[in-house]
């Protein structure tokens, strides 16, 4: 009945418009990643591999998230250190190149 | 010049069958020489559609692995004589399409149609694959809905990349057909409408099929809608969009159903 009323009003309140836009904001990304190595993937590795040249981490311990939203995206890093982590003393030697 | 048209879509259930039944029809019954391939391995479905369900003695996979021969596969439309039917397998897998046996078939039905129709199954698994694998125009078949847009637009990033055509740097002639429309819904922004579609997509647009209680009549009865009610609204469409896959260019409209009376004063709609 409230629909009825609103569309008596003249309003438009239709679900399309919500559709169209979540699709484009979708696909956008979908064909981005087709061929594409897994993006997240090779980003949690490097990440990793950087970290920890400088402190001794867990693997499992280390999370990527990305977020994509219409305008922006985030990339949100989470590595948990145990407490009194080890520092690695010795660099290796192309550590900082 | 034989044409090879894949009917394909990604998501299950937007009417590929029943699209390649009415184009096959509508194409054949302009005088072309017609045949509709069934590669839905292990579900076929167009024999039932076409009517032909008791008359299938061999199949694709029988044709392809070289148990029979292909005229010994194809069966031949009752009400049209230039319409034939390949039909699927119905206890095999769709592991038993090779690429070089289903190359070997198609060449060979290239050589006896004018229209070559296959009929992809759902999915992106082998079967889609095979049947768009040497196609030359692909009909796309989209419901106007966000899953069906989603699926059609993995299925078009297939055609640009995993056909043969597109193995040697050509293109697949992508057509989109929008089935189940509701011109009423879509005014009232209630479902995405064609430009939304077509805006999404970005392939042109072949024709719209309206939602429509015709449809499942002829599927009921074993027939294309285009033969067995040929004024109907989606039977003008799918008529339309026969003629301009032979490329003529006809104005895109949304027929309508003609409503009688009693239909209107019981307010029924399309089932």
């Amino acid at each position: 009945m409230s629909l009825n009323l609103m569309r008596l009003l003249g309003r438009r309140t239709g679900s399309a418009p919500v559709a169209r836009e979540r699709l484009q904001i979708l696909l956008a990304h979908e064909r981005g990643m087709i061929g594409q190595p897994d993006l997240v993937g090779v980003l949690r590795e490097e990440i990793l591999a950087v970290v920890s040249r400088h402190v001794m981490l867990d693997p499992d311990k280390v999370m990527v998230k990305m977020d994509r939203g219409e305008s922006v995206s985030t990339l949100e890093v989470d590595i948990e250190l145990p407490n009194g982590f080890e520092r690695r003393t010795r660099l290796p030697v192309n550590a900082l190149a | 010049m034989a044409k090879v048209l894949v009917v394909t879509s990604g998501k299950g259930g937007v009417g590929k069958t029943t699209s390649t039944a009415a184009l096959g029809g509508a194409l054949a019954q302009n005088g072309e020489r017609v045949v509709v391939v069934d590669f839905d391995v292990g579900l076929r479905n167009l024999d039932l559609v076409m009517g032909a369900e008791r008359r299938v003695v061999f199949d694709l996979i029988n044709v392809v692995q070289g148990v029979a021969k292909l005229s010994q596969a194809l069966i031949r439309d009752k009400r049209l004589e230039n319409l034939w039917l390949l039909p699927a397998s119905q206890t095999r897998d769709k592991d038993a399409l090779t690429e070089e046996g289903v190359r070997r078939v198609i060449a060979d039905l290239r050589t006896k149609f004018d229209w070559v129709i296959c009929d992809s199954p759902a999915g992106i698994e082998r079967g889609a694959t095979m049947a768009m694998r040497y196609a030359d125009e692909a009909v796309i078949v989209t419901n106007p809905e966000v899953s069906s847009v989603r699926d059609s637009d993995r299925i078009i990033g297939m055609l640009d990349s995993k056909t043969a055509r597109a193995e040697k740097g050509e293109q697949v002639k992508k057509h989109v057909l929008v089935t189940r429309y509701d011109s009423g819904r879509a005014s009232r922004g209630e479902m995405l409408s064609i430009d939304d579609v077509l805006d999404i997509l970005a392939v042109p647009l072949l024709g719209i099929i309206p939602e429509s209680q015709d449809v499942l009549k002829a599927s009921n009865v074993g027939t294309p809608v285009t033969l067995n009610s040929a004024n109907s609204a989606p039977s003008r469409a799918y008529f339309d969009a026969a003629r301009r896959l032979n490329g003529e260019s006809i104005p895109m409209t949304v027929p309508v159903e003609r409503k009688g009376l009693m239909d209107r004063l019981l307010g029924r709609r399309a089932a």
